[in-house]
C-alpha cells in the first residue's frame, strides 16, 4: 500500500506542475496578480510530493520491500543500512526520481532566494521549470516508475546493489553531480523567462550570476568526486577516462564555464547579451545530453543503465522540444538584443570573449567526439569507437591556449586596455614563469620532459599574474589590510578559482607524464622496486564482510630502508551475486600517492598485481575544490545583497507612495 | 569602413580562424583515431589486416582460458560460437571477466593471427550486454537469447 502513496504523490506533484507551467507564465503576461502569486505556493507543494515520493522509495528499501521491482533489483537483506538508503539512485528509476527531486529543490531555492526580483520575472522563471519538472515527472510515470510492482509473485531476497556502488563515492558522486547538473536548469529558466519578456537588460544577468556560479561550483564538485572515485574504485589508475558519460557532465561544465565569464561581461558591460543567452541554453542541453546518453543505452559505458528504446525515445522527444523550443524563441527575440557599449580590440571584453570560443570550441570537440560513434553506426551500420588519443589531442592544446588568456583577461581593463600597459605589467611575470617552469620539475623530481616543462610554465604563469593583479590593485592603498579590503568577494572568488586551475593544471600533468606503474606476479615474501620505492607482499588472509567474503594481501612499502606504510589491497566475491570485485589499497599523500590492485591468486599462492606511484595526483582535485570554493565566494558577493536591500528599499516606498496616492484619490 | 564596421569585422575574423584551426584540429585527430569495430566472423574471414588498430566483441568461449603461472600474461578464445579469434593480453583482467561472458578486446592482430589485446573491457552489469557484442552475436546469426549472460552466476 505505502510504495502505491509514492506513485499518488507523484501524480500530484505532475498535477501541480501542469498548474505552474501555465497559470503563472500567462499571469505574467497578462499581468494577473493572483495567477503570477500561485507560483511559489506551487513550486513549494511540487518539492513536498516529490520528497514524499522518494521517502517511500528510500523506506521501501530499508524495510526490504522486494515486491516493490526496483527495490528487488538494487538490493538485497545484506546490504549494508548506508547503501539500502542510498540504492534509491543505484539504477534508472530511482536515479531520475532524485533527479527530478532536485530540480524541486532548485525550484523551491528560487522561489525562496527571489525576493528581490519583479514578481512577473519569478513567475516566468518557476512556469518555465515547471514546464520542465511536468516532463520529468510524466516520463517517470509514463516510462520508468519506480515504485511498480512484481506481481504476483514477489522474490524472496533481492538481486543486490552492483558491486561497484558499494562505496562511499556512490553515496555522494551522484546527487552532487546531478545538482549541480540540474542547476543550469534554473540558469536556463532564468534565461528563458528574460526572451519571454523581452527585457534583456544588466539586471537579468546580475539575478542570474548567484545562480550560475552555485550550479558551476557544485557540477565541478560532481564532477571531481566522480574522477576521484573512478580513480580509486575501477582500479585503473586513472582519473579521467574520456568515457561517453563522463564527457556529457564536462560539456556542460565547459559551457557553464563560457557562461560564468559570458554573463559578467553582460552584467558589468551590456554586451553578448544573445551571446550569454545561448549559452545558458547551450549549458542545460548539455546536461539534458548527459540524460539522454546515460539512459537511452545508447552507448557503451559504466554508467549506462540497461537500456529501453521507448526511453531513448521519450528523454529524445523531451530533449527536441527543450532545445527546438527555446532555440525557436532565441531566435524570434534576439533582434531585441542591442549591445549598450562598444568595445575595442584589446579590452577585457574580448579576452572574455577568447576565453568564451576557446570553452565553446573544447566543448563543441568534445561533443563531437562523444557523439561522433553513433552518427557513423546510423549512416553506415559500422561500430566505431573515438579513443582518449582524440581527446587529448583536441583538448589539451585548446586548454593551453586558455590557460595563457586566464593570466591577460584580469589585468586587464574593460572597454580599452592599452598593449603597451599589458607588456609593462607582464613582460617581468612571463620572464619568471618561464624560469620556474623550467627550474619547477627539475628541482621536485629531478626528471626533464618537454611536455611538462610547457605545463609548469602555463601554472607558473596563472599563478604569478595572480599574485601580480592582487598586488598591483592594492599597491595605492594605505596599508595592506585595507587594500585586501577593498577588492570585492567576487574578485576574490575569480582569483581562487583560476588559483584551483593552476593546482588542477600541476597535477594532471605531473600525474600524467611522470606517473610509473608495473604489472607483477609476487610470492609471499618476495618483493619488487618502482620508482623510488620498494613493495613487499608480506602474505594474505582470508576476510569477512557484511555482504562479502574475499581475501587480503598485506604489503608493506619502504622507501630508503625506512618503513613508508602497509597497503592491504583486497578481492571481493559479493554473496548475493557472486560478483567478484578488486578494492584498492591507496597511501594517498600531498606529493605522491602509492596505488596496488589486486589480480588474481595463482595455485602456488603468489599473486599477480598492478602497482603504480602517482606524483601530485591530489592537487587535480585540490585544484577543483578551489574552484568551486571560489565560485561559491563570488556569488555571496555583497553586491548582489545591497542591491537586494535597496531594491526592496525602492519598492517599499514606492508602495507606501501608491497607496497615499490611492487615498488622495479617494479621499 | 567605419570604425565599429571594422572592430566587428576583427571579431569575425577572429572567431572564424578561432574556428577554422579547432574544425581542422578536430577533423584530423578524428580521422586518427578512429578504431573500427570487427566480430570473429569478420576477423576469420580476412577481412583485418595485421597491425590496424581495431577492436572485437564476442564472449569468452567457455574452457578456453589459460593463464601463464609466472607471468600476468593470459590467452584466451573470443568467439560469436560461428568463428573464434584467439586473444592474447598481458596484465590484470577485469573483475568481471568469466569464461561465457561478452567482453570487447581492443588492440591488432599479429601476423601468426593472435590478436594482441592492449585492453580488455568487461561491462561491470551483468545483466547487461553491451551493443558491440550483442551486434557481434547478431550478426553470426547466433540466437543471443540462448547465450544472454545468466543473472546470478
Amino acid at each position: 500500500m505505502i510504495p502505491e502513496l509514492g506513485s499518488f504523490s507523484l501524480i500530484l506533484a505532475l498535477c501541480l506542475s501542469v498548474l505552474l507551467g501555465t497559470l503563472p507564465i500567462i499571469g505574467a503576461h497578462t499581468n494577473n496578480q493572483i495567477w503570477m502569486n500561485l507560483a511559489r505556493p506551487l513550486a513549494a507543494g511540487i518539492f513536498v510530493f516529490l520528497g514524499i515520493s522518494i521517502s517511500i522509495l528510500a523506506y521501501a528499501f530499508v524495510t526490504d520491500d522486494f515486491s516493490v521491482s526496483f527495490v528487488a533489483l538494487h538490493s538485497n537483506t545484506l546490504l549494508p543500512m548506508r547503501y539500502k538508503l542510498t540504492a534509491v539512485w543505484g539504477g534508472h528509476e530511482g536515479s531520475f526520481l532524485l533527479w527530478t527531486f532536485m530540480l524541486a529543490g532548485w525550484m523551491l531555492a528560487v522561489g525562496i532566494y527571489s525576493k528581490s526580483m519583479p514578481l512577473e520575472f519569478v513567475s516566468r522563471v518557476l512556469g518555465v521549470l515547471g514546464i520542465l519538472i511536468f516532463s520529468y515527472i510524466l516520463f517517470m510515470l509514463a516510462t520508468s516508475n519506480p515504485f511498480d510492482r512484481i506481481v504476483p509473485l514477489p522474490p524472496a531476497d533481492g538481486a543486490d546493489l552492483n558491486s561497484a556502488l558499494q562505496d562511499f563515492g556512490f553515496i555522494i558522486h551522484p546527487p552532487t553531480l546531478y545538482m549541480g547538473y540540474v542547476g543550469f536548469s534554473v540558469v536556463f529558466a532564468f534565461a528563458i523567462a528574460a526572451l519571454l519578456s523581452g527585457r534583456m537588460d544588466a539586471a537579468w544577468a546580475r539575478w542570474s550570476r548567484p545562480w550560475a556560479n552555485v550550479s558551476w561550483a557544485i557540477l565541478t564538485i560532481g564532477i571531481a568526486l566522480g574522477s576521484w572515485w573512478a580513480y580509486y574504485e575501477l582500479g585503473w589508475g586513472g582519473w579521467w577516462a574520456w568515457d561517453p558519460v563522463e564527457n556529457p557532465p564536462l560539456i556542460t561544465w565547459l559551457f557553464g564555464t563560457a557562461l560564468i565569464h559570458s554573463l559578467a561581461v553582460t552584467e558589468k558591460r551590456g554586451v553578448f547579451k544573445s551571446w550569454t543567452v545561448l549559452l545558458a541554453i547551450l549549458a542545460f542541453s548539455g546536461s539534458l545530453l548527459g540524460t539522454f546518453i546515460t539512459r537511452s543505452g545508447l552507448l557503451t559505458s559504466v554508467h549506462a543503465f540497461a537500456s529501453d528504446p521507448s526511453r531513448g525515445f521519450f528523454i529524445l522527444g523531451i530533449l527536441g522540444i527543450a532545445i527546438g523550443g527555446s532555440l525557436l524563441l532565441y531566435a524570434l527575440r534576439a533582434p531585441l538584443m542591442k549591445a549598450d557599449f562598444g568595445f575595442d580590440l584589446t579590452s577585457r571584453e574580448l579576452f572574455l570573449l577568447a576565453n568564451n570560443v576557446i570553452l565553446v570550441v573544447s566543448a563543441a570537440s568534445v561533443f563531437l567526439g562523444t557523439l561522433f560513434p553513433m552518427v557513423y553506426q546510423a549512416i553506415t551500420d559500422d561500430l566505431i569507437s573515438i579513443g582518449p588519443p582524440y581527446f587529448n589531442t583536441i583538448f589539451v592544446p585548446l586548454m593551453m591556449l586558455l590557460f595563457v588568456f586566464i593570466g591577460i583577461g584580469p589585468m586587464s581593463r574593460w572597454k580599452r586596455t592599452s598593449i603597451s600597459y599589458l607588456v609593462a605589467q607582464l613582460s617581468k611575470v612571463l620572464a619568471a614563469s618561464i624560469g620556474l617552469g623550467i627550474l619547477l620539475p627539475l628541482i621536485v623530481l629531478m626528471e626533464f620532459s618537454l611536455a611538462a616543462t610547457v605545463t609548469m610554465i602555463l601554472a607558473s604563469w596563472i599563478l604569478l599574474t595572480i599574485g601580480k593583479d592582487i598586488s598591483s590593485k592594492i599597491a595605492n592603498k594605505r596599508s595592506l589590510a585595507a587594500g585586501f579590503k577593498s577588492l570585492s568577494l567576487s574578485y576574490y572568488g575569480m582569483q581562487l578559482a583560476h588559483f584551483g586551475i593552476a593546482l588542477m593544471l600541476v597535477g594532471a600533468s605531473l600525474t600524467s607524464y611522470f606517473s610509473v606503474e608495473r604489472g607483477v606476479l609476487l610470492s609471499p615474501g618476495e618483493s619488487v622496486d618502482l620508482g623510488a620505492y620498494n613493495f613487499t607482499l608480506e602474505g594474505s588472509s582470508r576476510i569477512e564482510g557484511p555482504n562479502y567474503v574475499g581475501e587480503e594481501a598485506e604489503i608493506t612499502v619502504m622507501r630508503d630502508g625506512d618503513m613508508v606504510t602497509d597497503l592491504h589491497p583486497e578481492r571481493r566475491i559479493y554473496v548475493a551475486t557472486g560478483t567478484p570485485s578488486t578494492e584498492m589499497a591507496i597511501d594517498a599523500g600531498f606529493l605522491r600517492d602509492l596505488f596496488v590492485t589486486l589480480g588474481e591468486q595463482k595455485p602456488d599462492g603468489a599473486w599477480s598485481m598492478t602497482i603504480y606511484v602517482k606524483p601530485f595526483i591530489r592537487w587535480i582535485w585540490l585544484g577543483a575544490i578551489f574552484m568551486a570554493f571560489g565560485g561559491t565566494l563570488a556569488a555571496g558577493d555583497k553586491r548582489y545583497r545591497r542591491l537586494r536591500a535597496r531594491q526592496l528599499e525602492k519598492a517599499k516606498r514606492s508602495a507606501i507612495l501608491s497607496a497615499s496616492g490611492e487615498l488622495q484619490a479617494a479621499s | 569602413m567605419r570604425p565599429h564596421r571594422r572592430k566587428r569585422l576583427g571579431i569575425i575574423l577572429f572567431i572564424a580562424t578561432g574556428l577554422s584551426v579547432a574544425i581542422g584540429l578536430t577533423l584530423y585527430a578524428l580521422s586518427q583515431n578512429i578504431d573500427l569495430f570487427y566480430t570473429p566472423t569478420q576477423v576469420a574471414q580476412g577481412e583485418v589486416a595485421a597491425g590496424q588498430r581495431i577492436r572485437i566483441g564476442g564472449m569468452v568461449r567457455e574452457g578456453s582460458v589459460v593463464s601463464a603461472d609466472d607471468s600476468l600474461a593470459v590467452e584466451f578464445v573470443a568467439t560469436d560460437y560461428v568463428h573464434d579469434v584467439p586473444i592474447f593480453h598481458e596484465g590484470i583482467l577485469p573483475d568481471l571477466f568469466r569464461e561465457g561472458q561478452g567482453i570487447v578486446v581492443e588492440g591488432s592482430l599479429d601476423t601468426a593471427g593472435v590478436f594482441q589485446a592492449s585492453r580488455v573491457l568487461a561491462k561491470h552489469d551483468e545483466n547487461y550486454m553491451s551493443p558491440e557484442v550483442k551486434a557481434a552475436l547478431d550478426a553470426a546469426g547466433a540466437s543471443s537469447e540462448s547465450h544472454q549472460m545468466q543473472p546470478g552466476t
